[in-house]
Protein backbone atom coordinates (compact mmCIF):
# COMPACT_ATOMS: atom_id res chain seq x y z
CA UNK A 1 0.00 0.00 0.00
CA UNK A 2 2.97 2.33 -1.21
CA UNK A 3 2.28 4.76 -3.73
CA UNK A 4 5.12 7.32 -5.54
CA UNK A 5 4.84 9.90 -2.68
CA UNK A 6 5.36 7.40 0.49
CA UNK A 7 8.13 6.12 -1.53
CA UNK A 8 9.80 9.43 -2.10
CA UNK A 9 8.94 10.39 1.60
CA UNK A 10 10.92 7.31 2.81
CA UNK A 11 13.69 7.23 0.43
CA UNK A 12 14.33 10.88 0.87
CA UNK A 13 14.34 10.71 4.66
CA UNK A 14 16.91 7.67 4.34
CA UNK A 15 19.10 9.65 2.54
CA UNK A 16 18.53 12.89 4.65
CA UNK A 17 19.44 10.19 7.66
CA UNK A 18 22.12 8.20 6.35
CA UNK A 19 24.85 10.90 7.01
CA UNK A 20 23.47 12.54 9.67
CA UNK A 21 23.41 8.45 11.56
CA UNK A 22 26.80 8.00 11.15
CA UNK A 23 27.95 10.99 12.84
CA UNK A 24 25.37 10.17 15.76
CA UNK A 25 27.36 6.61 15.56
CA UNK A 26 31.19 8.29 15.53
CA UNK A 27 29.88 10.37 17.77
CA UNK A 28 28.69 8.08 20.29
CA UNK A 29 31.44 5.63 20.08
CA UNK A 30 33.70 8.80 20.95
CA UNK A 31 31.91 10.10 23.89
CA UNK A 32 31.38 6.93 25.98
CA UNK A 33 34.83 6.12 25.80
CA UNK A 34 35.54 5.85 29.76
CA UNK A 35 32.36 5.71 30.95
CA UNK A 36 29.65 8.48 30.51
CA UNK A 37 27.02 9.99 32.90
CA UNK A 38 24.35 12.51 32.33
CA UNK A 39 26.09 15.67 33.28
CA UNK A 40 28.83 14.97 30.92
CA UNK A 41 26.81 14.58 28.41
CA UNK A 42 24.67 17.45 29.37
CA UNK A 43 27.73 19.35 29.47
CA UNK A 44 28.37 19.15 25.74
CA UNK A 45 24.64 19.49 24.40
CA UNK A 46 22.61 22.28 26.98
CA UNK A 47 22.23 25.46 24.82
CA UNK A 48 23.50 24.20 22.26
CA UNK A 49 21.23 25.42 18.98
CA UNK A 50 23.04 23.24 16.55
CA UNK A 51 22.67 19.65 18.35
CA UNK A 52 18.81 20.89 18.46
CA UNK A 53 19.17 21.10 14.47
CA UNK A 54 21.39 17.75 13.87
CA UNK A 55 18.87 16.01 16.23
CA UNK A 56 15.91 17.79 15.22
CA UNK A 57 16.53 16.81 11.70
CA UNK A 58 17.47 12.81 12.61
CA UNK A 59 14.35 12.34 15.11
CA UNK A 60 11.69 14.16 12.02
CA UNK A 61 13.17 11.94 9.39
CA UNK A 62 13.51 8.66 11.53
CA UNK A 63 9.60 9.66 12.38
CA UNK A 64 8.61 9.23 8.71
CA UNK A 65 10.89 6.34 7.59
CA UNK A 66 9.93 4.37 10.33
CA UNK A 67 5.82 5.33 10.19
CA UNK A 68 6.11 4.13 6.21
CA UNK A 69 8.53 0.97 6.93
CA UNK A 70 6.05 -0.51 9.26
CA UNK A 71 3.32 0.49 7.56
CA UNK A 72 4.02 -2.28 5.03
CA UNK A 73 5.03 -4.90 7.48
CA UNK A 74 1.76 -4.02 8.91
CA UNK A 75 -0.38 -4.56 5.74
CA UNK A 76 1.48 -7.10 4.64
CA UNK A 77 1.28 -9.53 8.04
CA UNK A 78 -1.82 -7.85 10.04
CA UNK A 79 -3.46 -7.54 6.30
CA UNK A 80 -4.68 -3.82 7.94
CA UNK A 81 -6.01 -1.67 4.91
CA UNK A 82 -7.09 1.84 3.84
CA UNK A 83 -8.11 3.91 6.32
CA UNK A 84 -7.14 2.12 9.43
CA UNK A 85 -3.92 1.93 8.02
CA UNK A 86 -3.29 5.45 6.70
CA UNK A 87 -4.29 6.70 11.02
CA UNK A 88 -2.25 4.05 11.79
CA UNK A 89 0.44 5.27 9.75
CA UNK A 90 -0.07 8.54 10.79
CA UNK A 91 -0.52 7.54 14.55
CA UNK A 92 3.07 5.85 14.63
CA UNK A 93 4.94 8.52 12.55
CA UNK A 94 3.37 11.21 14.81
CA UNK A 95 3.72 9.03 18.48
CA UNK A 96 7.55 8.73 17.21
CA UNK A 97 8.15 12.31 16.24
CA UNK A 98 6.32 12.90 19.59
CA UNK A 99 9.32 11.41 21.94
CA UNK A 100 11.62 12.19 19.93
CA UNK A 101 10.99 16.33 19.83
CA UNK A 102 10.16 15.62 23.37
CA UNK A 103 13.85 13.69 23.63
CA UNK A 104 15.89 16.47 21.47
CA UNK A 105 14.41 19.60 23.82
CA UNK A 106 15.44 17.51 26.93
CA UNK A 107 19.07 17.35 26.26
CA UNK A 108 19.24 20.30 23.88
CA UNK A 109 17.29 22.94 25.66
CA UNK B 1 5.00 -47.19 -2.61
CA UNK B 2 7.95 -47.46 -5.54
CA UNK B 3 10.26 -50.07 -4.82
CA UNK B 4 11.92 -50.03 -7.65
CA UNK B 5 14.07 -47.45 -9.23
CA UNK B 6 12.47 -47.42 -12.18
CA UNK B 7 9.62 -45.95 -10.79
CA UNK B 8 8.56 -42.26 -9.61
CA UNK B 9 6.75 -41.79 -6.72
CA UNK B 10 4.96 -38.49 -7.38
CA UNK B 11 2.61 -36.45 -5.30
CA UNK B 12 0.07 -34.43 -7.20
CA UNK B 13 -2.34 -31.96 -5.55
CA UNK B 14 -6.10 -32.72 -6.05
CA UNK B 15 -8.93 -30.46 -5.26
CA UNK B 16 -10.71 -27.07 -6.03
CA UNK B 17 -11.25 -23.53 -4.50
CA UNK B 18 -12.27 -25.46 -1.29
CA UNK B 19 -9.49 -27.26 -0.58
CA UNK B 20 -7.36 -30.29 -1.49
CA UNK B 21 -4.51 -32.90 -0.75
CA UNK B 22 -1.53 -34.44 -2.29
CA UNK B 23 -2.29 -37.99 -3.82
CA UNK B 24 0.75 -40.10 -4.26
CA UNK B 25 1.02 -41.72 -7.52
CA UNK B 26 3.62 -44.29 -9.27
CA UNK B 27 5.05 -42.98 -12.58
CA UNK B 28 7.54 -45.35 -14.80
CA UNK B 29 10.57 -43.27 -15.02
CA UNK B 30 11.48 -42.85 -18.80
CA UNK B 31 14.85 -41.29 -20.60
CA UNK B 32 14.63 -37.39 -20.24
CA UNK B 33 11.43 -37.19 -19.25
CA UNK B 34 9.46 -34.07 -17.93
CA UNK B 35 7.62 -33.23 -15.14
CA UNK B 36 5.12 -33.10 -17.79
CA UNK B 37 5.55 -36.06 -19.04
CA UNK B 38 4.82 -37.18 -16.01
CA UNK B 39 1.84 -35.33 -15.14
CA UNK B 40 0.31 -36.82 -18.48
CA UNK B 41 1.36 -40.19 -17.80
CA UNK B 42 -1.13 -40.40 -14.85
CA UNK B 43 -3.75 -38.56 -16.62
CA UNK B 44 -3.93 -41.15 -19.31
CA UNK B 45 -3.40 -43.97 -17.53
CA UNK B 46 -3.57 -43.91 -13.86
CA UNK B 47 -6.52 -41.05 -12.91
CA UNK B 48 -8.56 -39.81 -15.75
CA UNK B 49 -9.98 -37.31 -13.80
CA UNK B 50 -6.86 -35.16 -13.24
CA UNK B 51 -7.11 -31.62 -14.93
CA UNK B 52 -3.80 -29.78 -15.76
CA UNK B 53 -3.09 -27.08 -18.73
CA UNK B 54 -0.10 -27.49 -20.73
CA UNK B 55 -0.42 -26.48 -24.93
CA UNK B 56 2.65 -26.36 -27.22
CA UNK B 57 5.35 -29.00 -24.56
CA UNK B 58 8.21 -27.14 -26.03
CA UNK B 59 8.82 -24.00 -23.55
CA UNK B 60 6.99 -21.50 -26.09
CA UNK B 61 3.26 -21.28 -24.20
CA UNK B 62 3.92 -20.50 -20.67
CA UNK B 63 0.44 -23.02 -20.57
CA UNK B 64 2.02 -25.79 -18.66
CA UNK B 65 3.73 -23.62 -15.53
CA UNK B 66 2.95 -25.31 -12.17
CA UNK B 67 4.91 -25.61 -8.60
CA UNK B 68 7.67 -28.78 -8.98
CA UNK B 69 8.62 -29.39 -5.70
CA UNK B 70 7.82 -25.86 -4.18
CA UNK B 71 9.14 -23.80 -7.31
CA UNK B 72 7.03 -22.17 -9.81
CA UNK B 73 8.65 -23.83 -12.99
CA UNK B 74 7.40 -24.45 -16.65
CA UNK B 75 7.23 -28.54 -16.31
CA UNK B 76 7.65 -29.13 -20.06
CA UNK B 77 10.97 -27.80 -19.07
CA UNK B 78 11.63 -29.28 -16.29
CA UNK B 79 13.73 -32.56 -16.51
CA UNK B 80 12.50 -34.90 -13.90
CA UNK B 81 16.20 -35.95 -12.90
CA UNK B 82 17.10 -32.55 -12.28
CA UNK B 83 14.54 -32.45 -9.65
CA UNK B 84 14.07 -35.44 -8.03
CA UNK B 85 14.55 -35.81 -4.10
CA UNK B 86 15.28 -39.63 -4.43
CA UNK B 87 12.64 -40.87 -6.39
CA UNK B 88 9.96 -38.45 -4.95
CA UNK B 89 8.70 -35.34 -6.66
CA UNK B 90 5.74 -32.94 -5.74
CA UNK B 91 3.41 -30.64 -8.17
CA UNK B 92 1.14 -28.55 -7.05
CA UNK B 93 -0.63 -25.73 -8.93
CA UNK B 94 1.15 -22.15 -9.27
CA UNK B 95 0.92 -19.90 -5.92
CA UNK B 96 -0.85 -17.25 -5.08
CA UNK B 97 -3.67 -18.07 -8.24
CA UNK B 98 -7.19 -19.11 -6.66
CA UNK B 99 -7.49 -23.40 -8.10
CA UNK B 100 -9.81 -24.20 -10.92
CA UNK B 101 -9.58 -27.65 -10.53
CA UNK B 102 -6.14 -29.63 -9.49
CA UNK B 103 -3.61 -28.04 -11.40
CA UNK B 104 -5.22 -25.50 -13.83
CA UNK B 105 -5.62 -21.80 -11.69
CA UNK B 106 -7.69 -19.14 -12.69
CA UNK B 107 -5.71 -16.55 -14.57
CA UNK B 108 -8.60 -13.53 -14.22
CA UNK B 109 -6.62 -11.83 -11.19
CA UNK B 110 -3.45 -12.11 -13.68
CA UNK B 111 -4.51 -10.41 -16.60
CA UNK B 112 -6.88 -8.08 -14.92
CA UNK B 113 -3.53 -6.42 -13.34
CA UNK B 114 -1.94 -6.51 -16.55
CA UNK B 115 -5.20 -3.95 -17.30
CA UNK B 116 -5.09 -2.20 -14.47
CA UNK B 117 -1.29 -1.76 -15.15
CA UNK B 118 -1.87 -0.29 -18.24
CA UNK B 119 0.12 -2.77 -19.88
CA UNK B 120 -1.71 -2.35 -23.07
CA UNK B 121 -0.36 -0.03 -26.12
CA UNK B 122 -2.27 3.69 -26.34
CA UNK B 123 -1.70 4.58 -30.22
CA UNK B 124 -1.22 8.17 -31.37
CA UNK B 125 -1.39 7.69 -35.11
CA UNK B 126 -4.00 6.35 -37.78
CA UNK B 127 -3.38 3.93 -40.68
CA UNK B 128 -3.41 7.45 -43.03
CA UNK B 129 -0.44 8.27 -40.68
CA UNK B 130 3.06 7.75 -41.86
CA UNK B 131 4.94 4.84 -40.10
CA UNK B 132 6.83 5.99 -37.33
CA UNK B 133 10.32 5.03 -37.78
CA UNK B 134 12.14 3.34 -34.17
CA UNK B 135 15.28 2.25 -34.37
CA UNK B 136 16.44 -1.40 -33.05
CA UNK B 137 19.53 0.20 -31.74
CA UNK B 138 17.82 3.67 -29.64
CA UNK B 139 18.43 3.09 -26.21
CA UNK B 140 14.74 3.03 -24.91
CA UNK B 141 14.25 0.79 -27.27
CA UNK B 142 16.79 -1.60 -26.03
CA UNK B 143 15.72 -1.25 -22.97
CA UNK B 144 12.30 -2.53 -23.83
CA UNK B 145 13.53 -5.14 -26.08
CA UNK B 146 15.46 -6.79 -22.86
CA UNK B 147 11.75 -6.77 -21.40
CA UNK B 148 9.62 -7.95 -23.94
CA UNK B 149 9.59 -11.57 -24.46
CA UNK B 150 6.91 -12.15 -21.77
CA UNK B 151 4.40 -14.59 -22.30
CA UNK B 152 2.60 -14.23 -19.54
CA UNK B 153 3.16 -17.62 -17.99
CA UNK B 154 2.47 -16.28 -14.11
CA UNK B 155 5.98 -18.31 -12.86
CA UNK B 156 6.84 -14.32 -11.57
CA UNK B 157 3.54 -14.00 -10.08
CA UNK B 158 4.03 -17.29 -8.55
CA UNK B 159 7.23 -16.58 -6.98
CA UNK B 160 6.77 -13.14 -5.79
CA UNK B 161 6.46 -13.11 -1.93
CA UNK B 162 4.92 -9.48 -2.02
CA UNK B 163 1.96 -10.91 -4.37
CA UNK B 164 1.25 -13.91 -1.57
CA UNK B 165 0.97 -10.80 0.92
CA UNK B 166 -0.87 -7.88 -0.73
CA UNK B 167 -3.97 -9.14 -2.85
CA UNK B 168 -3.76 -5.42 -4.32
CA UNK B 169 -0.37 -5.72 -5.81
CA UNK B 170 0.04 -5.73 -9.38
CA UNK B 171 2.78 -8.20 -9.93
CA UNK B 172 5.91 -8.25 -11.55
CA UNK B 173 4.48 -9.16 -15.09
CA UNK B 174 2.23 -6.49 -15.48
CA UNK B 175 4.87 -4.29 -14.25
CA UNK B 176 7.18 -5.42 -16.20
CA UNK B 177 5.32 -4.80 -19.32
CA UNK B 178 4.05 -1.66 -18.20
CA UNK B 179 7.89 -0.89 -18.25
CA UNK B 180 8.14 -1.80 -21.71
CA UNK B 181 5.29 0.47 -23.28
CA UNK B 182 6.98 3.07 -20.81
CA UNK B 183 9.75 2.91 -23.23
CA UNK B 184 7.80 2.53 -26.10
CA UNK B 185 8.07 6.21 -28.01
CA UNK B 186 4.77 5.63 -30.37
CA UNK B 187 2.61 5.08 -27.24
CA UNK B 188 0.49 7.84 -25.96
CA UNK B 189 -1.17 6.83 -22.56
CA UNK B 190 2.20 7.34 -20.77
CA UNK B 191 0.40 9.90 -17.58
CA UNK B 192 -2.34 7.40 -17.11
CA UNK B 193 0.01 4.64 -16.82
CA UNK B 194 2.69 6.21 -14.57
CA UNK B 195 -0.68 6.96 -12.34
CA UNK B 196 -0.96 3.41 -12.51
CA UNK B 197 2.01 2.10 -11.75
CA UNK B 198 2.77 4.81 -9.22
CA UNK B 199 -0.34 4.12 -7.38
CA UNK B 200 -1.01 2.34 -4.14
CA UNK B 201 -1.11 -1.44 -5.46
CA UNK B 202 1.93 -0.30 -7.90
CA UNK B 203 5.48 -0.88 -8.29
CA UNK B 204 6.89 1.02 -5.20
CA UNK B 205 5.21 -2.14 -3.33
CA UNK B 206 8.18 -4.29 -4.68
CA UNK B 207 10.58 -4.98 -2.14
CA UNK B 208 13.43 -6.14 -4.62
CA UNK B 209 13.95 -9.96 -3.38
CA UNK B 210 14.45 -10.97 -6.93
CA UNK B 211 11.94 -14.00 -6.98
CA UNK B 212 11.18 -12.91 -10.39
CA UNK B 213 14.11 -12.61 -11.40
CA UNK B 214 15.40 -15.75 -10.40
CA UNK B 215 12.50 -18.18 -11.95
CA UNK B 216 11.75 -16.35 -14.94
CA UNK B 217 12.35 -18.99 -17.65
CA UNK B 218 12.51 -16.14 -20.50
CA UNK B 219 15.27 -14.98 -18.20
CA UNK B 220 13.66 -11.61 -17.87
CA UNK B 221 14.29 -9.54 -14.83
CA UNK B 222 11.14 -7.72 -13.70
CA UNK B 223 13.02 -6.29 -10.69
CA UNK B 224 15.16 -4.37 -13.07
CA UNK B 225 12.09 -3.06 -14.62
CA UNK B 226 10.38 -2.16 -11.28
CA UNK B 227 13.49 -0.34 -10.42
CA UNK B 228 12.80 1.36 -14.19
CA UNK B 229 8.94 2.65 -12.83
CA UNK B 230 10.31 3.52 -9.70
CA UNK B 231 12.51 6.29 -11.06
CA UNK B 232 9.86 6.79 -14.04
CA UNK B 233 7.20 7.36 -11.16
CA UNK B 234 9.53 9.77 -9.06
CA UNK B 235 10.37 12.02 -11.92
CA UNK B 236 7.24 12.27 -13.05
CA UNK B 237 5.73 12.83 -9.57
CA UNK B 238 8.71 15.71 -8.78
CA UNK B 239 7.48 17.31 -12.12
CA UNK B 240 3.51 17.44 -10.64
CA UNK B 241 2.49 14.91 -13.90
CA UNK B 242 0.82 12.14 -11.45
CA UNK C 1 13.97 -23.52 9.95
CA UNK C 2 11.39 -25.14 7.10
CA UNK C 3 12.21 -21.93 4.45
CA UNK C 4 9.97 -22.56 1.33
CA UNK C 5 11.74 -23.67 -2.02
CA UNK C 6 11.11 -20.34 -3.57
CA UNK C 7 12.94 -18.53 -0.91
CA UNK C 8 16.51 -20.81 -1.02
CA UNK C 9 18.72 -17.63 -2.51
CA UNK C 10 20.55 -14.62 -1.33
CA UNK C 11 18.45 -11.43 -2.51
CA UNK C 12 15.43 -12.88 -0.16
CA UNK C 13 17.66 -13.03 2.89
CA UNK C 14 19.04 -9.50 2.10
CA UNK C 15 15.36 -8.83 2.12
CA UNK C 16 14.56 -10.88 5.42
CA UNK C 17 17.72 -9.17 7.12
CA UNK C 18 16.20 -5.23 6.04
CA UNK C 19 13.15 -6.13 7.38
CA UNK C 20 14.06 -7.50 10.55
CA UNK C 21 16.26 -5.27 11.38
CA UNK C 22 14.32 -2.16 10.32
CA UNK C 23 12.08 -3.94 13.18
CA UNK C 24 14.26 -4.23 15.70
CA UNK C 25 15.47 -0.63 15.26
CA UNK C 26 11.71 0.74 14.95
CA UNK C 27 11.03 -1.04 18.26
CA UNK C 28 13.97 0.47 20.41
CA UNK C 29 13.50 4.09 19.48
CA UNK C 30 10.68 4.52 21.90
CA UNK C 31 12.91 3.22 24.69
CA UNK C 32 15.41 5.16 23.36
CA UNK C 33 13.49 8.38 22.86
CA UNK C 34 11.95 7.75 26.49
CA UNK C 35 15.80 7.51 28.14
CA UNK C 36 16.66 11.01 26.99
CA UNK C 37 13.95 12.64 27.86
CA UNK C 38 14.84 11.48 31.41
CA UNK C 39 17.41 14.65 31.14
CA UNK C 40 14.44 17.16 31.84
CA UNK C 41 12.06 14.99 34.05
CA UNK C 42 14.52 12.60 36.15
CA UNK C 43 18.61 12.91 36.11
CA UNK C 44 18.82 10.27 38.49
CA UNK C 45 17.35 7.66 36.76
CA UNK C 46 19.28 8.54 33.28
CA UNK C 47 22.66 8.55 35.23
CA UNK C 48 21.32 5.12 37.18
CA UNK C 49 20.17 4.17 33.48
CA UNK C 50 24.02 4.88 32.01
CA UNK C 51 25.64 3.24 34.58
CA UNK C 52 23.59 0.24 33.95
CA UNK C 53 24.58 0.42 30.22
CA UNK C 54 28.28 0.08 31.40
CA UNK C 55 27.65 -3.54 32.31
CA UNK C 56 29.27 -5.93 29.59
CA UNK C 57 26.51 -7.87 28.28
CA UNK C 58 24.61 -4.61 27.92
CA UNK C 59 27.26 -3.64 25.69
CA UNK C 60 26.95 -7.03 23.52
CA UNK C 61 23.59 -5.49 23.34
CA UNK C 62 24.36 -2.31 22.18
CA UNK C 63 26.77 -4.06 19.77
CA UNK C 64 24.00 -5.75 18.57
CA UNK C 65 22.36 -2.80 18.23
CA UNK C 66 24.90 -1.28 15.90
CA UNK C 67 24.89 -4.30 14.04
CA UNK C 68 21.06 -4.02 13.37
CA UNK C 69 21.68 -0.30 12.60
CA UNK C 70 24.81 -0.98 10.14
CA UNK C 71 23.23 -3.77 8.21
CA UNK C 72 19.73 -1.55 7.82
CA UNK C 73 21.76 1.26 6.69
CA UNK C 74 24.21 -0.84 3.85
CA UNK C 75 21.24 -2.76 2.91
CA UNK C 76 19.62 0.68 2.06
CA UNK C 77 22.20 2.23 0.33
CA UNK C 78 22.34 -1.07 -1.63
CA UNK C 79 18.71 -0.50 -2.61
CA UNK C 80 19.17 3.05 -3.36
CA UNK C 81 21.83 1.96 -5.93
CA UNK C 82 19.56 -0.83 -7.32
CA UNK C 83 16.74 1.84 -7.53
CA UNK C 84 18.50 4.60 -8.87
CA UNK C 85 22.07 4.08 -10.05
CA UNK C 86 22.70 1.66 -13.80
CA UNK C 87 22.06 -2.18 -12.99
CA UNK C 88 25.15 -4.61 -12.33
CA UNK C 89 24.65 -7.94 -11.64
CA UNK C 90 26.86 -8.12 -8.69
CA UNK C 91 23.76 -7.14 -6.18
CA UNK C 92 25.00 -10.65 -4.41
CA UNK C 93 28.25 -9.43 -4.08
CA UNK C 94 27.14 -6.24 -2.85
CA UNK C 95 24.74 -7.84 -0.49
CA UNK C 96 27.73 -10.02 1.19
CA UNK C 97 30.02 -7.07 1.44
CA UNK C 98 27.03 -5.35 2.83
CA UNK C 99 26.79 -7.52 5.94
CA UNK C 100 30.79 -7.99 6.26
CA UNK C 101 30.73 -3.85 6.37
CA UNK C 102 27.91 -4.57 8.95
CA UNK C 103 29.77 -6.80 11.15
CA UNK C 104 33.10 -4.78 10.88
CA UNK C 105 31.43 -1.52 11.78
CA UNK C 106 29.87 -3.29 14.86
CA UNK C 107 33.04 -4.94 16.21
CA UNK C 108 34.60 -1.67 15.96
CA UNK C 109 31.69 -0.26 18.64
CA UNK C 110 32.47 -3.71 20.64
CA UNK C 111 36.23 -2.97 20.84
CA UNK C 112 36.23 0.79 21.52
CA UNK C 113 33.25 0.28 24.26
CA UNK C 114 34.55 -2.35 26.28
Amino acid sequence: MIGVRLYLAQRLSAMIMAPLILVHLVVMIYAIQDGIDAQEILSRTRGSVWWAAMYGLLAAAVSVHAAIGLRSIVHEYLKITALPLNILTWAIGLFLMGMGANAVVAVTL
Amino acid sequence: MPKNEDCLDVSIWRGDSSGGKLNRYEVPREESQTILDVVYYVQRHLDPQLSYRYACRVGMCGSCAMMVNGKPRWTCRTHVNSVLNGNKVTIEPLRNLPVIKDLACDMTDFFDKWCKAKGFFEPTKTREDEIEPISPESPKRKIAAAAIECINCAVCYAACDVVERNPAYLGPAALNRAWTLVNDERDGGQTARLRAVGGDAGCHNCHSQQGCMTYCPNDLNPTLSIAGLKRATVVAALKGEI
Amino acid sequence: MMIRPHRHQPLWFAFVLHRLSGLGLALFLPAHFYVLSLALTDIDALNGLLKWTENPLLKFVEGGLVFLLAVHIFGGLRLLALEFLPWSPRQKTYAAAATATAFFVACGFLMNAV
